[in-house]
């Protein structure tokens, strides 16, 4: 465990006991500082703009002086108000100055556990602790967040908060740093770490794209505050004089520019990189360079794998892999087992979270029929036909070449998207391929499968064929085998949970 | 299944098809001279409409399917994209109710059994008001039956 200089390992969950069960407890004071410096961040650009757009008029130094103000008083008030306490059966939190809010989260509930710390927080040695239940049916209702503890605490509370067959003891909660000796706990399981050569895999994943989409509309939105235009006028200079030259050198550049920027990237988000089993039966992820995380998955929670081959990492035989598992996905926590390496590396550690001696999601897979490859085709070539078609009326003559000219692409994309099609059932898991330029093979619990979604849309019929859902309380909720045959499909999906289905098969020849 | 639920859905189908024929029809009345194109919208959306009030109720109704067995809830919904749900009652979390406007009119209810998917909630509609009533007891006597967390 990389926890931090002057904390053991697995510290214990309480010291003796003493009477207060129900003290409560301040967000750490150093937030005081903290949270002005991450959201100075955030507003120094506009700041920066608004005193120096100018030339120095009083309004400008007043308002950048109020700003401040503001942020510092709502760090005060925020602090002020916040307030949480664990208690035998539930964590609560009670925050907000003028919206009380008051959340409360049942104990046998939590499911994960995230440490987040910022640059702002490590300077001062704190650690934000996101709690998620899981619970998907009524949004923003899920897990609660304390911005921010002593990493001490933090690390005590993840500890705390994810022991479960324990019983919950009262004192936990009665002191900031628990000063009980601690109990040796057997060592965490290292399934996984960074491995520099993964780099190679950074340019592969287009995160540098992103980065430089991202940053690029961050950038305009302050522009236009400040009454400046840059994408409108670039486009409209681009429309009055098409120049190939300038578009193909612009284009260039950016891809370049992304590829560079995409290995410090990769170094920023997964630096450190881990993934251990903990004694108390958690699969936890650390990784981060500046802002370092740590997320917890409660193991028994986990209802599978998710192995996702982006395009271009697929083709440098390249995979990440992502838990099936409640209390993730909802609320920007990450579900990230392993970040864009060998595909080896990803059976690997599909194989060691899930605990079996072969990965479910290299079993060999059952093709679909071939009329899904019909099907792909269409769906992926007759979109830019109409875009092109629609070009082509309405718009200047040199713009529907690009939709043609994308087109064989498109249909590659199509036989792809067939070819990656796929399904497989082994004793434990049910196997499930999809996607092309994110093929994304899941391997499902069999027992984590909590009902069907059995979709037959009017061409399907037509063709034979039929979607089957598997829904589940993990993930994505649903995970989809496309466009199996009829009879096999059904077939799939009695034998993948027995009984369910079978009663209402009865009238169908086809199902044995 | 209340064969009423034809009714329901044809009321359903005509208001929608309303909303959109009644503006265009308007402004084609009140705008002097007119586009033929506003006029050829006007038409389609016309006949679109009536075609689907005409045909989608009862198409729907004789897709439409539910079953519950001590086991799971079943459901077969849609007209041209056919959709079978499955729940097993060990995993049902939830069992609501809900009339529209027009359910209560024609004195029908939905019942929505949601489970611990974000993607899984199998929807019964168009059931009496006695028939949802004792569906409802029936699955929450089996729900509450049934131990665990249900997910």
């Amino acid at each position: 465990m990389s926890t931090p200089a002057g904390v053991p390992a697995g510290l214990p969950a309480a010291p003796e006991l003493t009477e207060p069960l129900e003290r409560w407890h301040r967000l750490h004071v150093r937030m005081l500082v903290v949270r002005p410096l991450n959201e100075g961040i955030a507003m120094l650009v506009p700041i920066l703009v608004l005193l120096f757009t100018g030339n120095g008029e009083r309004w400008r130094l007043i308002a950048s002086g109020v700003t401040v103000a503001a942020i510092l008083a709502f760090s005060y008030f925020h602090w002020r108000t916040t307030k949480y306490r664990i208690t035998d059966d539930q964590v609560e939190l009670h925050t907000g100055l003028l919206t009380r809010k008051q959340l409360a989260v049942p104990r046998d509930r939590i499911r994960t556990v995230d440490l987040t710390s910022k640059p702002g927080h490590r300077i001062f040695g704190l650690s934000a602790v996101r709690i998620g239940t899981g619970q998907q049916d009524t949004p923003g209702t899920d897990g609660l967040t304390l911005d921010a503890v002593t990493q001490q605490e933090a690390e005590r509370l993840r500890v705390l908060l994810l022991q479960k067959g324990v019983a919950p003891r009262p004192a936990a909660t009665t002191s900031d740093a628990p000063d009980a000796e601690p109990v040796p706990l057997p060592e965490s399981e290292t399934i996984s770490r960074l491995d520099l050569k993964w780099l190679k895999y950074a340019p592969l994943s287009l995160s540098g794209l992103v980065a430089i989409g991202a940053l690029f509309g961050v950038l305009s939105n302050y522009a236009d505050d400040v009454g400046l235009h840059p994408v409108q006028d670039l486009f409209e200079w681009l429309f009055e004089r098409p120049n190939a030259g300038v578009i193909g050198t612009f284009v260039v550049g950016l891809v370049v520019a992304g590829l560079v920027l995409s290995v410090p990237l990769y170094v920023l988000q997964f630096w450190n990189y881990r993934l251990t089993r903990e004694p108390d039966g958690t699969l936890r992820v650390q990784r981060g360079l500046l802002t370092t995380r740590s997320v917890s998955v409660e193991e028994q929670r986990l209802r599978g794998v998710d192995i996702q081959e982006p395009l271009l990492v697929r083709a440098g035989k390249g995979a990440k892999a992502v838990a099936v598992t409640t209390g993730l996905g909802s609320k920007g926590e990450s579900n990230l087992l392993l970040p864009p390496a060998p595909l080896a590396v990803a059976h690997q550690v599909s194989r060691d979270v899930l605990k079996v001696d072969d990965d479910p999601t290299t079993r060999t897979l059952r093709k679909h029929p071939f009329a899904a490859l019909r099907r792909s085709l269409f769906r992926h070539v007759v979109p830019w036909v109409v875009i092109a078609v629609g070009l082509a009326v309405w718009a200047p003559s040199w713009a529907w070449p690009i939709p043609v000219a994308v087109l064989p692409f498109a249909a590659l994309v199509g036989w792809d998207h067939y070819r990656s099609l796929g399904n497989a059932l082994d004793d434990r898991y049910l196997v499930t391929r999809n996607n092309s330029l994110v093929r994304s093979t899941v391997a499902l619990q069999r027992t984590g499968i909590i009902g069907w979604r059995i979709r037959r849309s009017f061409f399907q019929r037509r063709s034979g064929l039929m979607t089957i859902g598997a829904t589940t309380a993990a993930g994505a909720g649903v995970y989809h085998v496309t466009d199996v045959g009829e009879s096999d499909g059904l077939a799939l999906a009695d034998a993948a949970v027995p009984d369910l289905l079978r009663p209402f098969l009865v009238d169908d020849s086809t199902v044995d | 299944m209340s064969p009423k639920s034809v009714v329901l859905w044809t009321m359903q189908a005509a208001v929608f098809w309303l909303v959109l024929f009644v503006p265009q029809l308007v402004v084609f009345l009140v705008v002097g001279n007119p586009p033929t194109w506003e006029l050829a919208l006007l038409v389609a959306t016309g006949v679109v409409g009536l075609v689907h009030t005409a045909v989608e109720p009862s198409w729907r109704y004789r897709v439409h399917r539910w079953e519950t067995t001590p086991d799971a809830v079943y459901t077969l919904s849609g007209w041209l994209n056919q959709e079978w749900r499955v729940a097993p009652v060990s995993r049902i979390q939830t069992i609501d109710t809900k009339r529209g406007p027009f359910q209560q009119i024609l004195g029908l209810s939905t019942v929505t059994v949601t489970t611990a998917s974000a993607a899984g909630p199998v929807e019964i509609e168009g059931l009496d008001h006695e028939v949802a009533r004792q569906l409802v007891v029936e699955l929450t006597n089996t729900t509450q039956a049934t131990p665990g967390d249900a997910t």
